[in-house]
């Protein structure tokens, strides 16, 4: 049992550890994290569930818009960009904020190959942070079933 | 020439013309009848030209004499005589030619006139000699006739008739005489030319004549250049005599210049000068060159080129100089003119580049300084948690040597957090963002605080003195919480440099100084306060550079001293801020004063209950009965006895006011208290705040050895946060006991008055979710307003003590949403709002709302930390910000910093 637990806080420990590596997370993910307590024990998963419920319906936005050939309001876009890279860097979706900073530059010089692009890679992008994270949580929920503690990772 | 030219002058005023050397309308008639007419434009030739001849003036007797006996002199003479040798010579040669020729050409006709003759005689002359010699003339005939035949052979005459008949003879006779008149007719017009050759020499041989013409010529052709040439030429002798000049002022006579020097001649600026020009080149005997200007009465003020040269005898003796002088005052002044302008032009440029270059700076400094700001605000919050752990660290069961490790590691961290609060306050008093608060106060209690919170820190033997003059108003106001920084600054630094004697701080009233503007209204009074000591002094060479920032007296001080060399440059900024001037004065080992002079408004002392929280502390507990207008104090380092002279002390400003201050008693906040002596650290506050001294004293028997020597436990007394960190350096457990007790009196105090109430700004879901989960942490909960419009509303309708506002929203963001909301603060109206098409809810209450009295505080959240974005912040009312993504610790501090 113990050796079970052991293993699967030494896998959780490591495949959080190379999310950090890999950029895919940043130190907000840590600050929340922090805010995760016995009050609010799903406090991460919550966040970040509605950060990609935001993704998918701001992705879905930035699609339409961008799909009005000839006529792409590119502020439109613009401002769904801002939103994203406000979540995205509120739960510490690192690659994501990245993203929507060269994506936002792409909409403010109007390039709209760069835009299509971007958005692509977002989706791309956000939709592999999910898979991770379901992973990671689901590593979480292994460890709690098996009557471990979530280790503290410090990266 | 001089009338020409006044002819010339009036009808060519506009045309240049090169005036004459001399002015106008001097000259005496005699001079102007020897004048050409007007030499004609055209006239090329020499001929033509007239020859004025009197512009020469010389000493007749004296030139030749010079003449003979100079070099220069003799050598023209001998180039003349020889040239006319030279020319004789050659007449001579040609006429010997000549002469020879015809010799020779004689010589021959009188061969043959002798031949002739002889045949003539022969042949003519025969007959009448035959009688004489008849016999032997046959044979003297026969002789001839051999004679002739031999020699006159070419010639033989051609003769028709038979030989040796009469007719025969006499044809011969005809023909010979005929050859013999020719001949004579050649011989006679020989001799003529001869003769006439003869006449021709004659003509040619007078030296004087044509050494004359020579002369007259070579004169003919230097008048004819020079007459117009703006040049005076002279001899001066030895003693600088003028013996010979020409082109000489018009106005001046034969007898006012000859056998006279240049200084006899002329009066003003420059005759000396070219006097001793001269005499140099006569003594140096080398000839030169120079430009001197005249000032004369005479002839104004004019420059001259100079050329001098020394005149030598034939014994290589220096007998005078030759002078030649040209006008060249035009050409100076248009090359004084030239210069100037290329100065003025390399002024201008030099003065462009530095301009440009100044503006460089200055555009680069703001940058700098906005990025200092950011930088400093960035670099504050982690720092403020590393100083926090260390105090909390320091709480801990420690050894000695970690105790003392630790005590270096949390005065370096609240060193270096003072200086990024320093460098703060200039760059935000530097870009115009410090905004003035206008409070009561009284400046005597002012006084006697920051001399009382010196004083418990205070590690020498010194003593304080505060001394206020009576005409000082009891109230007056003015932004107290900046006065009071001056203050301790000012104290804090003469403390520093003071190792003896004593520091105060005097007050009195002055007059309007000069350098007060317009603005300041009658019922202001200028309050000159005086910070003196009797330290070591400030030297006179590093007085100029003493406000200026990062700057120390010198590296010694900076040494021996340390700080930040920032505290007198955000004095004087802060002073100047409220319109005021900090000076000091100054002599080494005997003390230095800085005094500076600030306008306050008087408040009448009766709307006493207005008192607002800015100092409620000295005000809400019972103020001793000559507290208020004592005008003296002092403490001195006596151990125990300062505090009985204090006669208030400041609360505590970490709590809510007038929580605990009814105690009637003197409360000496009990931060001093190790936690391990208490059961928790909401206890500790509350024996801190509410416990007695005593009491306290007793809770804490330690404290007394945290304080080097001894009057620690009053160092509790000061209770601003500016000193807060000067006690803490004492030591360390003061500061972290306030860290703490922030938090958990807060909580503390949730259950007994109102929370305070934060609104949050926000339109991103997430953002908030976080923001509220970490306030929640922090043990706030939170206000959510989605837009700037909601904003605008929520703030309507309920007071907030915090915003947190986001930077870009839809509907209305936050710059506008803040920009709205301090219109209000200062209308006391939402006109501003409405007309920016906000939409407002209205409410019953909206009648009875009153402008709000006190500044809310909204703190800007900006996804990108850029100056620019913090700047816009600030222009916007904005009181700071933090930096997107949101943490715990820029929240903590945040509340920190606002409410409390």
């Amino acid at each position: 049992m113990d050796t079970l637990v052991a293993q699967l806080q030494r896998q959780f420990r490591d495949y959080t550890i190379s999310l950090y590596h890999q950029g895919f997370l940043d130190d907000q993910f840590t600050e929340l994290k922090k805010l995760q307590d016995e009050c609010s024990p799903d406090f991460v998963a919550e966040v970040v569930s509605l950060f990609f419920e935001d993704c998918e319906k701001l992705i879905g936005n930035m699609a339409r818009a961008l799909d009005q050939t000839g006529n792409v309001d590119f502020n439109l876009v613009g401002s769904s960009v801002h939103q994203l890279k406000g979540s995205s860097s509120s739960v510490g979706a690192k690659r994501v904020k990245g993203l929507c900073v060269t994506f936002k530059e792409c909409c403010d010089s109007q390039n709209f190959e760069g835009c299509v692009r971007c958005l692509q890679q977002v989706d791309i992008e956000y939709k592999s942070l999910k898979a991770k994270l379901q992973d990671l949580f689901s590593l979480e929920q292994q460890i709690v079933q098996a009557g471990g503690r979530i280790p503290q990772v410090d990266i | 020439m001089v009338c020409e030219m006044e002819t010339d002058q009036t009808e060519e005023m506009d045309v240049e013309v090169l005036s004459s050397m001399w002015p106008e309308d001097v000259g005496t008639q005699a001079d102007n009848q020897f004048n050409v007419e007007k030499p004609a434009g055209d006239s090329d030739t020499l001929k033509e030209v007239d020859i004025a001849e009197k512009r020469t003036m010389a000493d007749l007797k004296r030139l030749p004499e010079l003449l003979n006996t100079t070099d220069q002199g003799s050598s023209q003479l001998t180039n003349l005589v020889r040239q006319w040798e030279y020319m004789q010579d050659h007449a001579v040669r040609l006429l010997r030619e000549e002469l020879k020729i015809l010799t020779k050409q004689r010589e021959e006709a009188e061969a043959k006139e002798l031949k002739i003759i002889e045949e003539h005689n022969f042949e003519t002359e025969e007959p009448e000699n035959v009688p004489v010699l008849d016999e032997t003339s046959h044979l003297f005939r026969r002789f001839r006739q051999k004679k002739r035949d031999e020699l006159v052979d070419s010639k033989r005459v051609v003769i028709d008739e038979e030989f040796d008949t009469v007719a025969y003879w006499k044809q011969k006779a005809l023909s010979l005489e005929k050859m013999l008149e020719a001949s004579t007719e050649r011989e006679r017009r020989l001799i003529e030319k001869l003769n006439e050759s003869l006449k021709t020499m004659e003509s040619h041989s007078a030296p004087v004549e044509e050494l004359t013409q020579n002369l007259k010529r070579a004169e003919g052709f230097l008048h004819f250049i020079l007459q117009n040439a703006p040049i005076v030429m002279g001899h001066q002798d030895k003693d600088l005599r003028y013996l010979f000049i020409y082109n000489k002022f018009p106005s001046l006579r034969e007898q006012d210049i000859l056998g006279k020097t240049d200084v006899e001649i002329f009066h003003g600026g420059g005759v000396k000068e070219s006097q001793d020009f001269k005499r140099e080149v006569l003594e140096k005997g080398k000839a030169s060159k120079r430009e001197i200007t005249f000032e004369t009465d005479l002839f104004g003020s004019k420059t001259f080129l100079i050329y001098v040269e020394p005149v030598y005898n034939k014994a290589r003796e220096k007998i005078g100089i030759n002078y030649m002088g040209m006008e060249v005052t035009d050409q100076v002044r248009k090359r004084e003119k030239m210069a100037k302008l290329r100065e003025d032009n390399a002024v201008r440029k030099a003065m462009e580049s530095e301009l440009t270059k100044t503006i460089h700076i200055t555009e680069e400094t703001m940058r700098a300084k906005q990025m200092l700001a950011t930088m400093s605000h960035e670099i504050r919050s982690p720092l403020s948690g590393v100083v926090g752990m260390a105090e909390i660290l320091s709480t801990t069961k420690l050894d000695k040597e970690q105790r003392q490790l630790l005590n270096v590691m949390i005065s370096s961290g609240d060193l270096v957090l003072q200086l990024i609060n320093d460098i703060l306050d200039l760059s935000k008093v530097e870009s115009g963002v410090m905004k003035l608060e206008a409070t009561k106060f009284r400046p005597r209690e002012v006084v006697k605080h920051v001399l009382q919170t010196a004083a418990a820190s205070l590690k020498k033997d010194l003593t304080l003195e505060g001394n206020i003059a009576d005409e000082v108003p009891i109230l007056v106001v003015g932004d107290v919480l900046r006065i009071r920084q001056i203050l301790t600054n000012l104290i804090s630094n003469a403390i520093k440099f003071t190792h003896q004697g004593k520091v105060g701080i005097k007050l009195k009233v002055i007059s309007e100084p000069s350098f007060a503007s317009e603005e300041q209204n009658e019922t202001s009074v200028w309050i000159c306060c005086d910070v003196y000591d009797t330290g070591i002094g400030i030297p006179e060479n590093a007085l100029p550079c003493l406000f200026k920032k990062y700057m120390q007296a010198s590296a010694d001080h900076a040494r021996k001293y340390g700080g930040t060399g920032l505290g007198l440059a955000i004095c004087k900024q802060l002073v100047e801020l409220m319109g005021g001037q900090l000076t000091v004065t100054s002599q080494v080992n005997a003390g230095s004063t800085f005094t500076f002079i600030l306008p306050y408004k008087v408040a009448t002392s009766d709307d006493h209950s207005d008192d607002q929280e800015e100092f409620s502390d000295m005000v809400d507990h019972q103020p001793e009965p000559d507290d208020t207008t004592e005008g003296y104090f002092q403490f001195k380092p006596l151990l125990g006895s300062i505090y009985s002279n204090g006669g208030p002390v400041i609360g505590n400003n970490f709590l809510p006011h007038k929580v605990m201050l009814t105690s009637p008693v003197r409360i000496i906040n009990g931060f001093g208290a190790e936690p391990s002596n208490n059961t928790g650290q909401s206890e500790t506050v509350q024996v801190g705040n509410g416990g007695y001294m005593d009491e306290t004293r007793q809770n804490c028997p330690e404290s007394g050895h945290e304080y080097g020597n001894g009057n620690g436990g009053c160092s509790s007394k000061e209770s601003e946060s500016c000193s807060s960190s000067q006690a803490s350096s004492e030591g360390g457990v003061l500061e972290m006991e306030s860290e703490i007790t922030v938090s958990s009196s807060k909580e503390e105090e949730k259950t007994e008055t109102s929370k305070p109430k934060i609104l949050l700004v926000e339109d991103n879901k997430i953002n908030i979710m976080v923001a509220k989960s970490m306030m929640k942490q922090l043990g706030y909960t939170m206000d959510i307003a989605n837009n700037g419009v909601e904003a605008i509303n929520a703030v309507k309708e309920s007071s907030f003590d915090l915003v947190l506002m986001d930077v870009c929203m839809p509907v209305l963001d936050g710059l506008k949403a803040t920009r709205l909301i301090r219109s209000y603060e200062e209308s006391g109206n939402w006109d501003a709002a409405l007309e920016a098409g906000v939409d407002i809810k209205t409410s019953e209450n909206d009648q009875t709302c009153v402008p709000p009295t006190n500044r809310l505080p909204i703190v800007a959240m900006t996804a990108n930390t850029l100056a620019e974005s913090s700047e816009e912040c600030y222009a916007n009312g904005m009181d700071s910000f933090i930096s997107k993504p949101v943490t715990l610790q820029k929240l903590k501090e945040c509340i920190q910093q606002y409410l409390q």
